[in-house]
């Protein structure tokens, strides 16, 4: 089963280059993501799956292994989850930004 | 008897009330260069106390290799700021507030103070201050970040006679005029003496590195803000404030040039800054 990615309300975004940098507006960390992090970001609508975003986005534009994909995808996900940037869950997410 | 001494640092006023006879010559010797006329009303007064009860033995701060903590916290309708040698208060809707000092003579608590202050009110009007040292030369400023130890004040000793140095340690940059300021501070590194009080537009940020040789190399914007806001000075864990300084510096890097500075700590370093 795949799960559901939003984008946190607490935080600044901003695309330069094509490429993510990420604040958190709770204690001001900094985050950078590579481009296919970022796509998965900006695709992070809480309402798509992540299976779907890993088919849609990422192995169509970086021609990627799926099963390979969703799990180094799923493993981004948590751990900007664990840093309060992305939200995670079962279900879909209605706060999506 | 009270005395009033006014600091202005990048045009914000802020009005030091005290009663304390060590206190205020003291400041107004330090700040000198930046002591402006008492106005009828000031935008910030903070009526300053001297009082060592309650704050721990200087003695012990910093025991084992401890860095002191600075707490900086909005509570709703003021800003309370609190470290091992001062605590106190300020809200934006009078103006007023009021800081208590543990020694009358530490010039370095009331310097954290007003580096705190003017890091939250430097936001509103699109600006941030910065860990970084600042020059003015042929009319233009110039800003160099980088952490403890990357070379801001060796190169700030460095400085050409036809240069003025702004600050070795703490950059404020505002925006104005269509573009981006860099503005003077008293804020001192290791030079351990104020900047100028002058400012000029700001026409590029060098990100410093020391290395082998003099060379300059372009940043990404993306490397650029990075940089930046990793030398933005936070204080403050407040959101809307972290979220406007990220939008100010990601507009600063969109309009203003920023390059990684390799240098050997000579003299030399200042003729490829232009």
């Amino acid at each position: 089963m795949s799960i559901y990615i939003a984008r946190s309300p607490a935080v600044s975004a901003r695309s330069l280059d094509g490429e993510m940098i990420i604040m958190s507006t709770k204690d001001s960390k900094l985050f950078t993501l590579n481009e296919v992090a970022t796509e998965i970001w900006q695709a992070a609508d809480g309402r798509t799956p992540l299976s779907r975003i890993v088919q849609d986005v990422v192995c169509a534009k970086f021609e990627a292994e799926p099963e390979a994909a969703y799990a180094d995808a799923e493993d981004l996900c948590r751990r900007l989850a664990e840093h309060g940037i992305l939200v995670i869950s079962d279900q879909p997410l209605e706060s999506a930004r | 008897m009270t005395s009033d001494t006014v600091i202005e640092i990048a045009g914000i006023p802020i009005l030091l009330r005290s009663h304390d006879s060590v206190f205020e010559p003291a400041v107004r010797k330090y700040y000198a260069d930046f002591i402006t006329p008492v106005a009828s009303v000031a935008p910030v007064e903070l009526t300053v106390e001297v009082d060592a009860s309650g704050f721990p033995d200087p003695e012990t701060v910093g025991a084992g290799g401890a860095v002191p903590v600075v707490d900086v916290a909005w509570t709703g309708d003021r800003w309370r700021l609190e470290r091992f040698d001062f605590r106190g208060e300020w809200s934006p809707g009078t103006g007023r507030g009021q800081v208590c000092l543990a020694q009358p003579q530490a010039l370095q608590s009331i310097d954290s103070v007003l580096r705190i202050l003017h890091s939250i009110l430097a936001v509103p009007p699109g600006g941030c201050l910065v860990h970084a040292a600042s020059a003015v030369r042929n009319g233009s400023a110039f800003v160099f970040p980088g952490v403890s130890g990357a070379g801001k004040s060796t190169l700030s000793g460095l400085i050409p006679s036809d240069a003025t140095l702004l600050t070795d340690e703490i950059s404020y940059v505002r925006q104005a005029e269509g573009g981006y300021r860099a503005f003077g501070t008293p804020f001192a590194g290791n030079l351990g003496a104020p900047g100028k009080n002058v400012s000029a537009p700001l026409k590029a940020v060098y990100l410093l590195n020391k290395g082998p040789r003099n060379k300059i190399d372009p940043l990404s914007r993306k490397e650029a803000a990075t940089a930046l806001l990793r030398n933005v000075l936070f204080f403050a864990k407040d959101p809307e404030l972290i979220r406007t300084v990220f939008e100010t510096v990601c507009r600063l890097v969109a309009s203003v040039p920023v390059y990684r500075l390799t240098f050997l700590p000579t003299p030399e370093v200042w003729e490829i800054i232009a």
